[in-house]
C-alpha cells in the first residue's frame, strides 16, 4: 500500500541520487547515516527472529527427551496401555489416565462456559446498552486476569466443601470442582473472542431483517450469530485449548492420581498437573521418570497445538465477508 | 429496546415470538451474571478467608513452619525482582518484534510465517514454557534455579502478547504522518522513533502492562524452572534463588493445615492488590490517551 511506496525511497542507499544532487555535502554523513539505518533493521529483524526460535526451541527440547523416552517405552503402549505408573516399581506408561482426566476437566469446563459464554457475547453486542456494557465489559476482564493459582484455591476452599454437601461421596481432590473453576476462567474467552465476532457482522443485515418483522431475538439468533458462526466457532476451539492447557487449578482441585474415569467426584490427574508433580520432586536427570516430563508435554503441546491451529482454519476457511 | 410493539390485530404467534424474545433476553443477561457472581463470590471468600492475616508482619516475615510467624516478604521481593526484569527483558524484543512487522517487514511469505509463528505462540499451554525455561535456561545455559532463568522464562512466555498488542498500536498511526515524515525526508528509523512510537507508546504500554500482570500472576512455569515456596531470604542479584507470591499461595495451599489456607487466602489479597494496580495503570494510560489521533 502506500507504506510500500514510500519504502522505495527510504530504502537505505537505494532512491537517494534526486536528494543527493541537491544537497552533495552531506554525502559522509548520508552514508553513516545508511549504515545506521542498516544496523537498526537488523537488529529489529533479530528480535522478530527470536520469536522462531522459541517455537524451534520448544520443539527441540520436547522431541529430545521424547524420543529418548520413546527408545524405551513403545509408543503403541504409551498410547493405549491404561495404566500411568511411572514411579512404580511395575511401571506402565500409558497416557490414557493423564488424558483422560485432561478431557474430562476440559469437557465439564467447555459444558459450563461455551453456552454461558456465548450468550453473555449475544447480550453484550445485541441487547446491552453503552453504559451497562461499560460496566460489564471491564468485571468479565477482571476475571480474565485473576491468576489460576487463586482460582485453584477457590476451586479447593469453596467449591469443593460445597459439592461434597450435595455429592456425599465427592473426594476432596475432585474433577468436577477443577472444572467448575476452569469453566468460569474461560467464559471470558469465549464471550470476548465471540463478542468481536458478532460485532464485526454489519448493522445493514440487523436492519434488514428487523425490517422483515423479525424480534431482536430472532435477528441474534437466526441472522448474526449465522453470520458470526466461524468467529464463535474459533472462540470455543481456543476456550476448550485454554482448559486442556491449564494447570495450577487442576493441580490443586483435582489431584494426583492417574484416573481412567469418567466420574467428575473423582479424584483424578492431568496432563499438566503431572507435569507439575514430576517437577516439584527432584528427578535426576537422565532417567526416565524425567523423560515422561517430556513425553507427557509433548502430548499436551501437539493437541493445544491442534486446536489452535483448526480454531485459525475455521476462521480463515468459514469466514463470511461483508464488504 | 427489546419492545418491537405488538401491534394491533397481531396474532397469538407473533405474540409468542414477542414472549419468548423477552425469556431469551433474561436468559442472556443471566448468562452475563455468571462471570460477575462468580467473581464476586471468589472476591468476598478470599477476603472473609485472608483479611485477617493482612498486617506488617505479614509483609515483612519471611516463610516459617509456624503459621502465626510466617509471612511474604521473600514473595513480595521475588515478584518485584521478577516483574522488573521480565520487563525489562521483554519489552525491547517485543516491541523490536513488532516494529519490524509493522514498518519493515517485506510482505512475504517469511513475514507470514513470523506473524502466524507469534499468533501460535500466544497459545502454547504455559507449563510447556517451563518445560523449555528448565532445559535451556536452568540446564543448558546453566543458569541454575535462579530468578534470571525464571524472568528469561517469563519473558518468552509473554513475547507474543506484547508484540501482537504493539503492533495494534503501531497499526493505528495514520499513514499520513508517515508519509509527511518521509516527505521531509526522515529516514525510516526517523519517522519509527520520532513520529510513530511517540504515537503508538501508550497503546504499547497498555498491552506491556497487561501482558507483565499475567506473568505476575504465573506459577506452573515457575515450579518447572526450580522456584519453591520456601525460601527465607530476600533475590540479592539475578543469580540468586527466589520464590513469587503465586508460588508462595501455592505452597500454602498445599498444606492440608487450615492456618495455612488462611495465610493463602491473605497472600491472595495482596497479589490481587498488586495486579489491580497493574491493570488501574494499564486503564488509566488507555483512557488517558485513546483520543489522542
Amino acid at each position: 500500500m502506500a507504506r510500500t511506496d514510500v519504502r522505495v525511497d527510504a530504502t537505505p542507499g537505494g532512491g537517494g541520487g534526486a536528494a543527493g544532487a541537491v544537497r552533495p555535502l552531506l554525502l559522509s554523513s548520508r552514508a553513516s547515516r545508511n549504515l545506521k539505518e542498516r544496523l537498526i533493521g537488523a537488529v529489529l529483524f533479530t528480535c522478530a527472529g527470536i520469536s522462531t526460535l522459541v517455537t524451534a526451541g520448544i520443539v527441540a527440547v520436547l522431541l529430545g527427551e521424547s524420543l529418548l523416552f520413546f527408545r524405551q517405552v513403545s509408543i503403541v503402549d504409551f498410547l493405549t496401555d491404561t495404566r500411568w505408573t511411572p514411579l512404580f516399581r511395575d511401571a506402565h506408561f500409558g497416557i490414557l489416565p493423564l488424558a483422560a482426566g485432561s478431557f474430562l476437566v476440559a469437557a465439564g469446563a467447555a459444558v459450563l462456559a461455551l453456552p454461558v459464554g456465548l450468550l453473555t457475547a449475544i447480550f453484550l453486542s445485541e441487547y446491552a446498552g453503552d453504559r451497562l456494557r461499560g460496566i460489564l465489559k471491564p468485571l468479565l476482564e477482571i476475571l480474565a486476569g485473576i491468576p489460576t493459582v487463586v482460582y485453584g484455591y477457590f476451586a479447593l476452599t469453596f467449591i469443593t466443601p460445597l459439592l461434597r454437601t450435595v455429592f456425599p461421596g465427592t473426594d476432596i481432590f475432585n474433577a468436577a470442582a477443577a472444572a467448575l473453576v476452569v469453566g468460569v476462567m474461560i467464559i471470558p474467552t469465549v464471550a470476548s473472542l465471540s463478542e468481536d465476532a458478532l460485532r464485526a457482522v454489519p448493522d445493514s443485515l440487523r436492519q434488514g431483517a428487523f425490517g422483515l418483522g423479525a424480534t431482536r431475538m430472532e435477528v441474534s439468533t437466526r441472522v448474526v450469530v449465522p453470520a458470526a458462526l466461524s468467529g464463535i466457532i474459533a472462540s470455543f476451539i481456543l476456550g476448550v485449548s485454554r482448559a486442556v492447557g491449564e494447570t495450577m487449578a487442576v493441580t490443586i482441585a483435582a489431584g494426583n492420581m492417574p484416573n481412567l474415569t469418567v466420574n467428575p467426584l473423582e479424584s483424578i490427574q492431568t496432563m499438566t498437573a503431572y507435569i507439575v508433580q514430576v517437577s516439584k520432586g527432584d528427578t535426576p536427570h537422565g532417567t526416565i521418570e524425567y523423560q515422561t516430563l517430556f513425553a507427557v508435554g509433548m502430548a499436551l503441546f501437539v493437541v493445544t497445538l491442534i486446536m489452535n491451529v483448526l480454531s485459525q482454519w475455521v476462521l480463515a476457511r468459514f469466514r463470511e465477508e461483508y464488504e | 429496546m427489546n419492545g418491537t410493539p405488538v401491534r394491533v390485530g397481531a396474532t397469538e404467534r407473533d405474540r409468542r415470538r414477542h414472549r419468548r424474545g423477552a425469556i431469551f433476553k433474561g436468559v442472556g443477561l443471566a448468562a452475563t451474571l455468571v462471570g460477575v457472581v462468580a467473581l464476586g463470590v471468589l472476591m468476598v471468600d478470599i477476603l472473609r478467608d485472608g483479611v485477617g492475616e493482612l498486617d506488617l508482619a505479614f509483609l515483612t516475615s519471611f516463610q516459617s513452619r509456624f503459621p502465626e510467624r510466617a509471612g511474604i516478604k521473600a514473595a513480595l521481593y521475588g515478584s518485584v525482582w521478577i516483574l522488573v526484569l521480565t520487563a525489562a527483558i521483554s519489552f525491547p524484543l517485543s516491541v523490536g518484534a513488532a516494529i519490524y512487522l509493522e514498518e519493515y517487514a517485506p510482505r512475504n511469505r517469511w513475514t507470514r510465517l513470523i506473524q502466524l509463528n507469534i499468533a501460535n505462540l500466544a497459545g502454547v499451554p504455559s507449563i510447556v514454557y517451563g518445560i523449555l525455561g528448565l532445559t535451556v535456561f536452568v540446564r543448558a545455559l546453566a543458569l541454575d534455579r535462579s530468578v534470571l532463568s525464571g524472568a528469561l522464562t517469563l519473558s518468552i512466555l509473554i513475547l507474543p502478547v506484547i508484540v501482537m498488542a504493539s503492533q495494534e498500536a503501531i497499526r493505528a498511526v495514520p499513514s499520513s504522518i508517515r508519509q509527511a515524515a518521509y516527505g521531509l525526508g526522515a529516514t525510516r528509523w526517523q519517522v519509527v522513533s520520532h513520529q510513530v512510537l511517540p504515537m503508538a507508546l501508550p497503546g504499547i504500554l497498555t498491552g506491556t502492562i497487561l501482558a507483565l500482570s499475567r506473568a505476575v500472576g504465573e506459577t506452573a512455569p515457575l515450579i518447572m524452572v526450580g522456584a519453591v515456596g520456601f525460601i527465607a531470604s530476600t533475590p540479592g542479584g539475578v543469580m540468586d534463588r527466589f520464590t513469587v507470591l503465586p508460588l508462595q499461595v501455592y505452597d500454602w495451599i498445599s498444606r492440608p493445615q487450615e492456618e495455612f489456607h488462611a495465610l493463602a487466602a491473605g497472600g491472595i489479597i495482596v497479589l490481587l492488590g498488586l495486579l489491580l494496580t497493574m491493570n488501574a495503570a494499564a486503564i488509566f494510560l488507555r483512557n488517558r490517551y485513546q483520543n489522542r489521533l
